[in-house]
């Protein structure tokens, strides 16, 4: 658990020494989601409508904007080698990895993210069920990402191939986050969407790590 | 039970070349063993695999009796310096100290860390961002760490006097000494001759296989 603290301490300590980096998911995530407007048009009954699955598309691709570098950087100045011959097992570094990452770019877009909400003339109901979505969603995509991240370590132009190992995989989070939100105004109830993206979190939580710390032994 | 490490019938392979193959040696308290061999004779590779981080494609190395694996005491008197630093660029000498020691479950004060650092003459310099040392200087930071041990540890160092002024290598080789006559062992690889030390080293020799 000490190891954990200190990895999740001095990753977000290093996020704070470069805030315009730390700042880029989340600048991503607006601007990107903003184009739709312009793109789709500005009829507001349609983009009502696409707002949820704007939002989702967004977050997941912005989350992804910063895997290349999660265990790259440990890896070339050797503090991953460190921390593997530490005695903290691999599982406690991959998890620690995975929430520093979650803190930096999943927590900031589910702080924004209302904003989007009323930019695309949400109901107030419609955007915390999204944000409650995004809440147990994120999570689960800073894991798999991890994992994606871990076994491309190592390899040249490693980020394309994060993005085809972890998108196909992120695909059920976005069909129940979006789902959710899509449910309730139709007015069904979205427990059954949240009860999945649960799962979802759960399985990654005990799988993840795992396989992410094997990756990691194979790839230092 | 002495804390011997000893390996036996060890076998290194890089892709389909073979290392170094039944490579047999120990290393006691209170041995300083010098590990030579041409380049790519597969030191840095021996030097992973007793640092637990890679492993060996053949043979065993048992700390007390125990595969290193499943010794849990071997990693908490492990001290490994590899090629790279181990430093974050944005943080600064004291900041990564701390981190890295924490890690490895030995934690010191602020002030400790900033006496080795006086020792090794980076002291002045331990506030800045690690990015605007000198490639010296960074080393001088890592091997901070070394000050910082107080008891007999088994330490393995790749190319500790890499980047290294003539009164760094002196330094280092004084606390190298140091941990042997705590009775700790040191491991370690270096190019330039270090015979005038003064005291007794064990040389240990990779025959390159493709070599001869």
């Amino acid at each position: 658990m000490n190891g954990l603290l200190a990895i999740l301490a001095r990753d977000l300590r290093l996020a704070s020494r470069r805030p315009t980096e730390a700042l880029m998911p989340v600048v991503f995530f607006v601007v990107a989601a903003s184009l739709f407007p312009f793109g789709v048009g500005p009829e507001p009954a349609m983009l009502k409508q696409i707002a949820p699955g704007i939002v989702w598309v967004c977050a997941l691709l912005s989350s992804m904007l910063s895997l290349g570098s999660m265990y790259a950087g440990d890896h070339a100045d050797g503090s991953l080698e460190q921390m593997l011959i530490s005695g903290i097992s691999a599982v406690e570094i991959a998890a620690a990895k995975s929430l520093a990452h979650w803190f930096m770019s999943g927590l900031p877009l589910i702080v924004v993210s209302p904003l989007l909400g009323l930019l695309f003339d949400m109901a107030p109901d419609s955007i915390g069920i999204m944000m409650l979505g995004l809440i147990i969603g994120t999570p689960v995509l800073s894991l798999l990402g991890s994992m994606g991240s871990a076994l491309t370590l190592g390899l040249r132009n490693n980020a394309i191939l994060i993005l085809l190992i972890v998108l196909p995989l992120c695909i059920p989070v976005l069909i129940f986050g979006a789902g959710a939100v899509s449910a309730y105004e139709v007015g069904l109830a979205p427990d059954g969407h949240f009860y999945l993206l649960g799962a979802l979190l759960l399985l990654s939580a005990l799988g993840a790590p795992v396989a992410t710390a094997a990756a990691l032994r194979i790839s230092v | 039970m002495t804390d011997l490490l000893r390996a036996q019938d060890l076998t290194v392979r890089r892709g389909t070349e073979v290392l170094f193959k039944a490579l047999n040696f120990e290393l006691s308290p209170g041995q300083l063993v010098w590990l030579r061999g041409s380049n790519g004779s597969g030191k840095t590779s021996l030097l992973r695999v007793v640092a637990g981080l890679a492993r060996a494609d053949g043979g065993t190395l048992h700390w007390r009796g125990k595969p290193i694996g499943r010794a849990d005491d071997y990693r908490s008197k492990l001290v490994y310096l590899g090629h790279t630093n181990g430093l974050k660029d944005d943080l600064s000498a004291v900041e990564s100290l701390q981190f890295l020691t924490t890690l490895h479950g030995r934690r010191h004060s602020s002030e400790k860390i900033q006496s080795a650092l006086q020792r090794l003459g980076v002291a002045h310099r331990r506030k800045l961002p690690t990015r605007m040392l000198s490639q010296g200087q960074r080393r001088r930071v890592v091997l901070a760490r070394l000050a910082l041990e107080s008891s007999a540890g088994i330490w393995v160092l790749d190319e500790p006097f890499d980047a290294l002024d003539d009164a760094g290598v002196a330094l280092v080789q004084d606390l190298m000494h140091e941990n042997v006559q705590r009775g700790g062992s040191v491991l370690f690889t270096s190019h330039i001759p270090i015979a005038a030390a003064g005291f007794p080293i064990s040389e240990l020799r990779l025959q390159g296989m493709r070599a001869t």
